[in-house]
């Protein structure tokens, strides 16, 4: 079976993490600027399971395994956060959330 | 007893610091009785330590409390000098200032700042007790801006009118040129002497310096400059007549016990240093001189009695200097003692004058008063007999004493006595002035005062509890007899003072009686006869109107216009230099410091846009930046 060349998997995972990034920087609703941060998480996953295939070491898959970890506890803050949010403000859309202005 | 003299400024500084600390929360009764008993207790201390100091024949006791600070070989000490000359400045100090701090008792009772005011009075006190105990010349001087500090509380104490505040700078202003000259006579002092104790001083300076010398002459001309700011003598008396904004009871502080005596007192402590320059001694005599006719000669244009009674004090002092100008050291220590007895009773009658008229100041609406304030009739009759040196009163022996001597003054001595005599003169013409003007007459109050609204005809009342009574009283005896009294300064002054018998004629003694006497009656004759009520008018106004009487009113009337010209000489050019640096240069680059920071911070302030999307794409800007750099450089 003909290995996909590592490069592939690269442009892959910067296309994903470009994605993900448009997404933080355009959304308005908080929710999906969450799930962007997700993609952007994967993004980088990806990059490194790539990274551990082309070397043969095993060092890439367990960066993979602690970024899933970092994940699952980035999203249940965050969703936690989000209700607060919803809670206190009756809004998902950050753009209104703009108290911090100098 | 000797022991204990480091209590006896202490007594009034206690005073000062239960008073303060309290903020006036005390009740009146036990403000008062702290302010005055601590001078009460000075007094009496003070009494106890010169009865032993008298009857022990000591020449002097010095007394080392602690040593302030040691620099090498300068080690100045709170260390108290007593001779005689002190002990009689102390009695001056605490007796006189404790009657006068006992009648504001009455004075101030209705004032709200009571606490206050005699902490101020109780400093006062205490800094002049420092400065006449002081044996070194710097712990002198601390006591000589503790008496400054609180002629500046003192005379700005009604703050609420700027014109007192004003005032209060002026006097605060004017002593300190005083002060910095003399302040450099002390580091002339320690240059040359190396040290400032003032008994090293007397005993080295005639080792060192011939008569005459250079040194010598610029040391005392540096001294007489502090002393002359401080007495109020020409050139720098224009503080004293405005220093009368404050209450009463100060301004005879002021005049009679403590600041205007410090100068006199100055000279004649350091007299071997004035010996040794003939020619400033000289300049001593003629701005006594000086002083004392220019401030005669205001003081009888005057309309407002406490103006009337500070220039008669200007006068009074240039006597004292005329005094140390010819050497005569007692006398001038003895003109000071019966000074400060008469001018304190003037000035207290003066006050209850003013309390029983409601603060009314100008001699012109009082009149006719001599039966309804008979207590301050007397006073004032008994004062200005003796501040007129009529024969018998204390002032009298004083005077006497003064001119005698400056007529035995070898080169100037017939231009001095002179100018003296004619000093008593005009001391005669505006004492009895004031007395005929407002103790006979006309009432003249009744009309104005049922003018103004909110004063009630025929409210005039003798205001004197025993109080206000019984300081005037004791200070009326001692004005009569306090001329009797031996001032024990002979020990003092022993070595310096030529005790030559002058033996003058028949017709000078004369003379000194009969001038006085004949000034009296002139006054007389022109404020006070009623058969020539009509021709003393009449007489006045022709004078008044001649255009030489005129001139010479308004001229004498503000003060020979010395405020006019030192406010054009020095208080318009510095306004102006003041107003033409109102930006100033060196502030301009800490202004633009600031105004750097302020531009900068609202610089930044645009990129907290509070946006989430703002800061992630400066991560993501910084980011790429960061990369690029790392790619290509």
């Amino acid at each position: 079976m003909p290995s996909i060349p590592y490069e592939h998997g690269l442009i892959l995972a910067a296309i994903l993490f470009v994605c993900g990034l448009i997404g933080v920087l355009t959304r308005r609703n908080i929710v999906f600027v969450l799930m962007s941060l997700e993609i952007m998480l994967n993004a980088c996953g990806l990059a490194f399971v790539v990274g551990s295939a082309r070397w043969g070491h095993a060092d890439g898959q367990i960066m993979f395994l602690m970024i899933l970890t970092l994940a699952a506890a980035e999203v249940a803050v965050g969703l936690g956060l989000i209700i607060q949010m919803y809670r206190r403000f009756h809004t998902v859309d950050i753009s209104v959330l703009s108290e911090m202005k100098g | 007893m000797l022991e204990w003299i480091g209590l006896l400024p202490a007594f009034p500084l206690a005073g000062f610091l239960a008073l303060v600390l309290t903020r006036g929360s005390l009740p009146r009764r036990i403000a008062g009785l702290i302010g005055v008993g601590s001078i009460g207790l000075s007094f009496l201390l003070a009494a106890l330590v010169s009865i032993e100091f008298l009857g022990s024949g000591l020449e002097s006791h010095t007394q080392l409390l602690w040593t302030w600070m040691s620099v090498g070989t300068f080690t100045p000490g709170f260390s108290f000098y007593l001779d005689g000359l002190t002990v009689v400045m102390l009695l001056i100090i605490s007796g006189v200032g404790f009657l006068i701090h006992l009648y504001s008792t009455g004075f101030m009772a209705d004032d709200p700042g009571f606490a206050r005011f005699f902490a101020y009075m109780n400093l006062f006190v205490a800094s002049m007790l420092v400065l006449v105990l002081a044996d070194n010349l710097v712990l002198l001087y601390l006591g000589w801006e503790g008496v400054g500090l609180c002629s500046y509380l003192l005379i700005g104490f009604w703050y609420d009118n700027p014109a007192n505040g004003y005032a209060a700078r002026k006097a605060f202003v004017v002593t300190r040129v005083g002060d910095t000259s003399m302040a450099i006579g002390l580091f002339l002092l320690f240059q040359q002497l190396g040290t400032l104790n003032i008994q090293e001083i007397l005993t080295l300076a005639p080792q060192q310096w011939s008569e005459g010398q250079g040194m010598a002459v610029a040391a005392a001309a540096l001294l007489l400059g502090g002393a002359v700011g401080k007495s109020a003598q020409l050139p720098l008396q224009t503080w004293l007549p405005d220093a009368m904004a404050g209450p009463t009871p100060i301004s005879a502080l002021i005049h009679a016990a403590t600041m205007v005596t410090a100068g006199v007192y100055l000279i004649a402590r350091t007299h071997i240093l004035f010996e040794l320059a003939p020619s400033v001694q000289l300049l001593v005599a003629f701005v006594g001189l000086a002083t004392l006719l220019m401030a005669g000669f205001t003081a009888l244009t005057q309309r407002d009695i406490k103006r009337i009674l500070a220039y008669s004090t200007i006068s009074q002092i240039g006597y004292m200097f005329l005094a140390l100008g010819v050497g005569a050291w007692s006398a001038a220590i003895f003109h000071l003692m019966t000074h400060a007895f008469f001018k304190a009773l003037l000035f207290l009658a003066a006050g209850t004058v003013i309390l029983s008229l409601h603060h009314e100041h100008d001699i012109f609406r009082m009149g006719d008063m001599r039966r309804k304030l008979p207590v301050a009739f007397w006073s004032f009759v008994i004062g200005s007999a003796a501040l007129t040196a009529l024969p018998f009163t204390s002032g009298f022996y004083s005077k006497d004493e003064i001119l005698l001597a400056a007529l035995a003054h070898p080169q100037y001595g017939m231009l001095l006595w002179l100018g003296g005599v004619l000093g008593a003169f005009m001391t005669a013409l505006y004492s009895f002035r004031l007395v005929f003007v407002v103790f006979f007459g006309r009432d003249n109050h009744q009309e104005h005062a049922s003018h103004d609204a909110h004063h009630v005809p025929g409210a005039v009342h003798e205001e004197t509890g025993i109080a206000m009574a019984l300081p005037l009283l004791i200070l009326g005896v001692l004005s009569l007899f306090g001329g009797l009294i031996h001032v024990p300064v002979d020990a003092v002054f022993a070595h310096a003072e030529a005790h030559e018998e002058t033996h003058p004629s028949q017709l000078i003694h004369t003379v000194m009686i009969l001038v006085p006497i004949f000034g009296v009656m002139i006054s007389y004759l022109l404020y006070g006869s009623r058969p020539y009520e009509k021709a003393g008018q009449h007489l006045r106004t022709q004078i008044l109107n001649s255009p030489l009487g005129r001139f010479l009113n308004r001229f004498w009337f503000s003060g020979w216009g010395m405020d006019a010209l030192y406010n054009f000489v020095f208080v318009k050019p510095f306004l102006a230099l003041a107003q033409f640096n109102r930006r100033d240069v060196i502030d301009q680059f800490y202004t633009a410091l600031a105004e750097l920071a302020r531009i900068s911070n609202r610089a930044l302030v645009l990129t907290q846009t509070g946006y989430l999307r703002w800061y992630a794409i400066s991560l993501v800007g910084g980011l790429v930046l960061v990369i690029g750099i790392g790619v290509w450089a």
